[in-house]
Formats: structure tokens, sequence, C-alpha cells
């Protein structure tokens, strides 16, 4: 599906009406920004309380929806776990801030906090305007044998939002 | 079956009023979430809906809380309050029948002046708080809670019919018209063009019958609940849309509408009250820190609903007193609990609180033991398990700008 993609979109900027030079500069970035793109997508497995997880190498980075972040409107102060604490699937894991309310984040999985993203205690709005990348919440060395059955896809996620959005 | 981040969503505040009142104002059927007759409006301006009060009410807009929090202190706002209770109290004897009801001595209003007041039970609770005018035009203009509407509509028709059965000339009707709140320092420059009248002379808490843009047999009132310069201008609903399209389309200054989640914060700035949350039927006003809303011909008379109680806690003191509080990192929200500065004390609740968005800390308000209510006063808050430093502070908050000509 991802290299579907990325051909669907090299072909149209070779048929578009560029300077060649650019042509190929334009196809060339497109093409890495897709496929990092694609590769977020395919990895990224969701709650049906809207976190989601990326585990590379059992190592697993947690953050929020952009469906989550809007609801949540502008986020004004971040509360993530200490280091080291230990997480069960489900625990509390941090707290996200709005002027209007105060809304938990839940581990999608267990394991043991091995970083938090400083960076929020001084732009906790990352959290809106890059919910995906840039706003990612804590890291966790993810608990051996753990099991991401019960988590969704970026598809089923999809699907999922769709039975709660009308 | 939405819990977690979304399934925690709420305007925390807002949450006990969320019950469907019974009433036929506007178009609803039974058991169903009420629109105002800007409802299209707010939708085609992006509103995010909320139900509030038994009504489907905009929480904000496109550009959100903080955006528009600060648009209303910077230019000016308009807030859809279409929602809130009007009533006209007519016949001879209103003044005296209101008198039954509240702390205010309605008597001793000016013609076409306004103030805030509240319904008091018998024992000095408050039921809930409203604004009385006495127009010039024979009748009292009464704007109360939308959260309250059916117990106040209950309360007063049970004293309108003990009034008649004794002979006495009342009649409660309820105004069915929209309510706007114009509020911020460019209020006047936005407003001015569409009326027949002077705004100079309608200092803060008066009223006037008034042409607005166009629009015949509006009323505007100089009050609000930001704490900014402004007024509320009731609308017969035919001509609510023209209204807010000719305030919209000002070239005098750029104006936004302002969601319910906006209006919370810049009240809670203000150092405003929000009914159900800061005061109840459980506190009195001398207890609420609005021992000022109890007029003194009110006082020597001691004639109004829980008198004996609310008098003796204004000689002795009350037992506890809302204050404000402000604080760095964790905001602070209601239902936290106040302990003594070295934390061993219980001693207080925190009634509301949000981070401010023109002061970038955290306020709230709450209610203390008396012995912890000076200004100043360190105490610590209980947030999720941490103790947060916090310090007794001054109302408001962010200073008010109401248009009182000296």
């Amino acid at each position: 599906m991802a290299a579907s993609a990325i051909r669907k979109f090299s072909l149209t900027l070779f048929t578009s009406k560029v300077p060649f030079s650019s042509k190929v500069i334009a196809s060339f970035q497109c093409q890495k920004r897709a496929f990092s793109f694609s590769k977020c997508l395919a990895d990224r497995l969701y709650t049906d309380k809207h976190e989601w997880i990326v585990i590379v190498n059992g190592k697993g980075t947690v953050g929020i929806s952009n469906y989550a972040q809007e609801q949540l409107g502008e986020i004004v102060y971040v509360e993530t776990p200490a280091l080291g604490t230990t997480l069960n699937p489900q625990d509390v894991s941090g707290c996200l801030e709005s002027v209007k309310a105060a809304s938990e984040v839940y581990s999608p999985v267990g394991g043991t906090v091995t970083e938090v993203n400083s960076k929020l205690a001084s732009e906790p709005a990352l959290v809106n305007s890059s919910p995906l990348l840039e706003g990612w919440l804590y890291k966790l060395d993810v608990a051996p044998g753990t099991n991401t059955k019960e988590l969704m896809n970026e598809e089923a996620y999809k699907a999922f939002l769709e039975t709660i959005v009308h | 079956m939405m819990v977690g981040i979304i399934g925690k969503y709420r305007p925390f505040c807002f949450h006990h009023l969320y019950k469907t009142i019974k009433s036929n104002r506007f178009s609803s059927k039974a058991g169903e979430l009420k629109r105002t007759c800007l409802y299209d409006f707010h939708v085609a301006e992006g509103a995010k809906i909320v139900p509030f009060a038994g009504w489907e009410m905009p929480v904000q807009y496109k550009s959100g809380i903080i955006k528009e929090h600060l648009h209303v202190r910077k230019e000016v706002g308009i807030f859809d309050v279409s929602h809130m209770l009007q009533t006209r109290v007519d016949g001879k004897d209103r003044k005296k029948f209101m008198e039954s009801l509240v702390v205010l001595d309605v008597e001793d209003l000016k013609p076409n002046q306004g103030s805030l007041t509240v319904f008091t039970n018998e024992k000095g609770g408050i039921i809930d708080d409203l604004i009385v005018s006495n127009t010039s035009e024979g009748y009292l203009y009464v704007v109360s809670n939308a959260g309250c509407a059916d117990k106040d509509m209950a309360h007063m028709k049970a004293k309108e019919a003990e009034f008649q059965k004794n002979g006495l000339d009342v009649k409660l009707t309820t105004i069915e018209t929209a309510l706007l709140a114009v509020q911020g320092p460019s209020m006047k420059k936005v407003l001015q063009p569409g009326l027949d009248f002077d705004l100079n002379s309608l200092p803060f808490m008066t009223t006037i019958s008034a042409k607005v843009f166009g629009a015949e047999g509006c009323r505007v009132t100089r009050c609000g609940y930001t704490g900014e310069d402004g007024v509320e201008i009731s609308i017969p609903s035919n001509c609510a849309v023209d209204v807010l399209s000719s305030l919209m389309s000002s070239p005098k200054a750029p104006v936004q509408l302002i969601g319910l989640g906006a209006r919370d914060s810049l009240r809670l700035e203000a150092g405003l009250c929000l009914y159900g949350n800061d005061i109840d039927e459980t506190t009195t006003p001398v207890e609420a820190n609005l021992t000022w809303l109890v007029s003194k011909g009110r006082r020597a008379k001691a004639d109004f609903p829980g008198a004996e109680i609310i008098l003796q806690q204004i000689k002795s003191k009350p037992t506890k007193r809302r204050v404000g509080f402000t604080s760095t990192g964790i905001p602070v929200r209601g239902h936290a609990k106040i302990y003594s500065q070295d934390g061993k004390e219980l001693i207080g609740e925190v009634t509301s609180g949000c981070p401010s968005p023109s002061l970038n800390i955290n306020v709230s308000m709450g209610y203390v033991k008396t012995a912890y209510a000076k200004n100043g006063t360190k105490v610590k808050i209980e947030v999720r398990q941490k103790m947060i430093d916090a310090d007794v502070t001054k109302l408001p908050f962010v200073p008010s700008n109401y248009f009182i000509p000296s």
C-alpha cells in the first residue's frame, strides 16, 4: 500500500508542468517524505482512549492522536511520568491540561519509563501542533511478553473514529 | 463507553448543569436539548457545540478558548446568552414582591438602574444570582441563570401566587428574546453606530429600551460577566441574526464570537462567581464574600429570606469565606482540597479554577476557614497527590474595566 502511494505521488509530479530540474528535486523530497510518513503510519498502534504507541525493538514511544488533541483544545500544561516509573497497561501515565479541563493519559502498554519529552515543559502546545511526532509524551522499555493485539492499527483506529464521530 | 482522554473532556465546572430543564422557551420537543435562535449562525461560524443547562451551546469557535479569551480583553467579543432566563415583573407591588425574594433594596433603585443580587433561602443559602433592573417603563427586568431557570421560575411563581392571593398586584412574564453579551474595550466602537442613544449616558449597571441596528424593542443593559466594559442586549428573536451580523461586520474593530469556554475563564479572572460551583444553596452571601450585595436598608429591616443567619454572620464573621488563589505549575481546578502551609490541616476546597490566559499563571477560587482568608496567606492545594503552593490573592485577578463615570 505504501509503495503504491509513492508511485502515484511521483507519477503526478512527472506529468505536471514544472521545469525538469525542480521536478527531480520535488519528486525526491516527496518520495522521502512519503516513505517516512507511511512508515510511521504503518507502525503506529492506537488505544480506544486515543493514545498511540510506536514500538521499535522493544522501545515504545507514546503520544495522543490527532483526534484527541482536536477534542482537548489548546494544551497549556503537560504532566509526564517520572523517569523509571513502572507502568502497567492502562495505568495513568500523565495528564494534559487545557484552559477548560484536565485529561488523563493512559499507558497503551506496560513497561519502564526511560525518557520524557522535555520540550513539552516550555512548549506544551506541541501536542496540538504535532501530536504524532514532536508532541510525543514519553518513551518506555516495553515489558517483556507485551501483547499488542488489543491495540488498533491506523486503519482500525480510523474505523473506530467513524463509530464515535457522527 | 468513551473513557480516557476524550471521556474526561468536558467543561468540568458545567458538568452538573447538564440535566435538561423543562421549558418551552424557543423550539424544542420534550426531553430534547434546546437551541437558541442563533444556533445555525454558531454552526456556520465553526462552533463546537456542547450540551449546557439543557441547551446546545457553543463552547468555542475555530480560534479556540485562549484566543477568544484574549480577544475579549483586547478588542470585543460577542456571547450568545439567550439561554439565560429573562423575566418581566409587572404590577404596582412588583418591588415589594422582588424584595421578598432577594437581599437588594429594590425600592431604592433609580429609574433604569439595576443591580446584581441573590435569591436567598430561609437558611441564608443562595438559590441563584441574578440582575434586577428597575426599568423606566414601569416593570422590573430580571435576568437569572439558565441552569437555575426551572427552580427560579418555580420560586418566583410560588411567591407570585402568594402575593396575588393576598390581593397584591404582581405579574410575571417570561421574556422570550435573544440575549447577546457584547464585551470588551472596543464594545463602544462597534455598538455606538447602531444605537439611537449615546452610550456615555449608560453607566455600568443601568439599562435602556432602545433601537439597535434598526431592530425595535431591544433592551441594552451595561453589564456582563467578563470584568470588561460591555452590554447585554435583549433582542426580539426574529431580529437577532441581523443585529449580530451588523455587529460582526463592524468596520470599527475586529469582532469575534466567544463560546462558553472563554466565558468561564474570563469570569474567573474577573473574580465573578459561577452558580453551582462557587455559590449554591449551602453558601451564604457573607461566606461567598458577597456581603456588599446585602443593601443597608434591607439589613436595617432584616426582612429578606435568611436574614437572621446572614445578619449574624455579618456581625460575627462566618466560619468559611470565598477567596482567590494564584499558583504556578499544575493547574488547580474545582474540588481540589486546600491545606494549611505545613500541609497538616485541611482548611477548605477549591470551587473553580483554570490556567489564566491573561496572566499565564493558575487562578482559582474556593472556600477556606476564615482564619486563612487574609490576602497573602500561603496555602497548599492538593492536585493528583501533589501539594501545590498557592497564595490567597485579592479578587479580581485581572482589574475590572467597568464604565463608571466619576
